[in-house]
């Protein structure tokens, strides 16, 4: 039990940046968060607040122009002899050996469009059985098993007839559980699942989203369920990570952040969203103004010019730091000084 | 057939509407079949009013939309719809020549902001376009109104000689809104008018949608998949089902009370924002039906739970369960569905 309570990977002040011509665009600015194995992490935010480039941060995946500046990414595995270590994924090389071991081994994605992340011209199920061969010392004959077993596990009927089909002859649920079959198939300790249901119907979601459930059980893996879907993360998490332009706003477990949220955008957030729970035909309240574009973050506290209870002098001035408020919640908000309430 | 009580007046009638896309094959492109996107459907809108379409992808209800304004033929049904001049006349019926002065009484506002705009254009051409086309006014008229408009909409009028690129995606679909009403239309279709912005300006969006409907008196038929962003918006509620309307009723009715199974599906497949209402959801077993090739009976029985012999066998009709509460369920009478509950 002692083991489980360490964090399998712990995010500290993770800074990725993309250097263009017309400037340098803050993607990820300052985010710190831990994943824990069995459990579950949310990570809200709606575009451009760099979830989506944290979670490929992590893999080491980050297109150029973009580069981790600061910040590391430690993850315990256990190592050669079987004593459990801790690596620093960012003095990793992106394509080294290590790296591309951990890929699909120890970590595991699941992208949001499931017909472009599979190659058109290649079956769904030789892809599988590439990830298996990567990893696995295994035959071909045993892996391509092996696939079929993970097609079955996911619920894809007459799976070893699936093996052999195109992802275009999958419909969209069956495309989207035969990616998590290839995320999984090499047991992962962490699944990434970026956006996993946004491109499916709400019964095909629930679908999705029970099996994620199951799988989690079954395995004890951890995930990291990135989504704008604040339902899907009332849902499905344990702990929640805001994220608004680059930076974590707030985080804390699942019921302290929508019962209790502390930082005015989670909470004008939090009322803003069409409810299926509120009453027919009511004006919502609404949080003014837009997203800036990072490359044109406002200075101070990026929520500044949308926030209802900006304070001028001190929020367009300086940056608030992420800080405990309260036991389990840590929040970057000038309201919270010293992180007393 | 629509009924002169002003106070109900039906803006809107559809009947019986069908729409079939031939499916051909082989070097002769034989037909071989049809999909049936639109299969009979029949509603009404009253003046004023807001009646949703929703359902899943590849339930009709883009097509359906797509009828009424003629964008495509409908390959059969009426299309009944109350002029300026209050009279009524079939559009499914009318000539192409004859559609197009209507087509300034409906409009549309569509999904995606980015595409839907021209980048070329500045917002003085985009929302003037319509009254250009239709040749209203003279060049100063046009641009009195466009400021007008623009302010209708929460932008600044002195942004008209911007393109839509300095702008925003919220604000985006405010010049598509503006462009919509700049000829006065009496009934405005938005095909998911919200569902490419971001959550926290999906509110914007659907407020000003109100408040222009209340100040204008327009008449909305809104088609999405988000079943909490119809909610916000909506009067009544038509559920589709593989080119089937299955449920319509008043919108407070099919959240608290649906009367077919597979409303009560969709109601509980939504993720509810509230950690604390996390509870056991209904699951569907499979997928939508294949609207080429679609089951015996009723449609949806292979997933209901409640299936019986009969909807193997027949197919419902929508039928009236109660005063303006319409499903086509054999059972709806004797089920009792759960909702969901107001918090």
């Amino acid at each position: 039990m002692e083991k489980s309570l360490k964090p399998f990977i712990s995010v500290q002040n993770l800074k990725t940046y993309f250097f263009a011509d017309e400037g340098i665009t803050k993607a990820v600015d300052g985010a710190s968060f831990d994943l824990y194995r069995e459990k579950t992490l949310g990570v809200v935010g709606e575009s451009g607040c760099g979830k989506s480039v944290t979670a490929r941060s992590i893999l080491r995946i980050v297109e150029r122009p973009g580069k981790i500046v600061e910040g590391h990414i430690y993850l315990r595995r256990k190592g050669a002899g079987g004593v459990e270590m801790e690596e620093d994924l960012t003095t990793l090389k992106p394509d080294s050996r290590e790296m591309r071991d951990i890929r699909g081994k120890e970590i595991g994605l699941v992208f949001q469009e499931p017909m472009t992340s599979f190659s058109p011209v290649h079956t769904v199920g030789s892809q599988i059985i590439e990830a298996i061969l990567l990893h696995q010392k295994v035959s071909k004959k045993e892996a391509r098993n092996r696939a079929i077993e993970q097609l079955r596990l996911v619920g894809i009927p007459k799976p070893e007839r699936r093996v052999d089909e195109f992802a275009f002859e999958l419909s969209g649920g069956l495309r989207q559980r035969a990616m998590i079959a290839m995320a999984l198939s090499c047991d992962p300790t962490l699944l990434i699942a970026d956006e996993p249901t946004t491109a499916l119907d709400v019964t095909t979601q629930a679908q999705i989203l029970d099996l994620l459930r199951q799988l989690q059980e079954q395995r004890g893996m951890a995930i990291m369920l990135i989504t704008h879907n604040l339902g899907v993360v009332a849902e499905m998490s344990d702990d929640v990570v805001v994220m608004y332009l680059g930076r974590v706003v707030e985080q804390g477990p699942v019921d302290d952040i929508f019962h209790a949220p502390k930082h005015p955008y989670t909470r004008a957030l939090l009322r803003s969203i069409p409810s299926i729970n509120s009453a027919p035909r009511v004006k919502l309240p609404t949080i003014s103004g837009s997203i800036p574009h990072p490359f044109n973050r406002p200075p101070g506290c990026a929520f500044h010019p949308r926030c209802p209870e900006f304070m001028p002098g001190t929020c367009d001035k300086s940056e608030p730091e992420l800080a405990a408020v309260g036991d389990r919640q840590r929040v970057s908000c000038f309201l919270y000084p010293l992180g007393g309430k | 057939m629509p009924v002169n009580d002003a106070k109900d007046q039906k803006l809107l009638e559809v009947i019986g509407l069908k729409k079939f896309f031939p499916i051909r094959r082989g070097f002769l492109r034989k037909t071989v079949g049809y999909v049936r996107a639109v299969d009979n459907v029949n509603f009404f809108i009253r003046k004023g009013e807001t009646l949703s379409l929703v359902g899943e992808s590849g339930c009709g209800k883009t097509t359906t939309s797509r009828c009424i304004l003629r964008a495509v033929n409908p390959t059969a049904g009426k299309v009944l719809f109350r002029t300026d001049g209050d009279s009524v006349v079939d559009v499914a019926a009318l000539s192409q020549s004859r559609i197009r002065p209507l087509r300034k009484q409906m409009q549309m506002i569509f999904q995606d902001p980015y595409s839907s705009l021209d980048p070329r254009m500045t917002l003085l051409d985009i929302v003037g376009e319509p009254l250009l086309v239709n040749g209203v006014g003279n060049r100063q008229e046009r641009m009195d109104r466009v400021s007008e408009l623009l302010k209708l909409v929460g932008l600044r009028p002195e942004y008209m000689r911007r393109f839509p690129h300095a702008f925003s995606g919220g604000q985006r679909q405010r010049i598509g809104i503006a462009r919509a009403l700049a000829l006065n239309p009496s009934l405005v279709v938005a095909d998911e008018p919200v569902s490419a912005l971001d959550v926290s300006v999906q509110a914007q969006i659907l407020n000003l949608m109100l408040d222009l409907q209340a100040q204008l008196g327009l008449t909305y038929l809104f088609v999405a998949h988000d079943l909490s962003v119809v909610k916000h918006i909506s009067d009544r509620i038509a559920v589709m089902y593989v080119g089937q309307i299955v449920e319509m009723v008043e919108t407070g009715a099919l959240f608290s009370a649906p009367k077919h199974p597979y409303t009560e599906a969709l109601l509980s497949a939504v993720p509810k924002p509230d950690p604390r209402l996390r509870s056991e959801r209904i699951v569907l077993e499979g997928e939508v039906a294949d609207p080429a090739n679609p089951p015996s009976g009723c449609y949806f029985h292979p997933r209901c739970r409640y299936a019986v012999d009969i909807c193997r066998q027949q197919t419902p009709e929508l039928r009236e369960i109660s005063p303006g509460h319409f499903a086509a369920c054999h059972r709806s009478r004797e089920l009792t569905l759960s909702g969901v509950s107001l918090s």
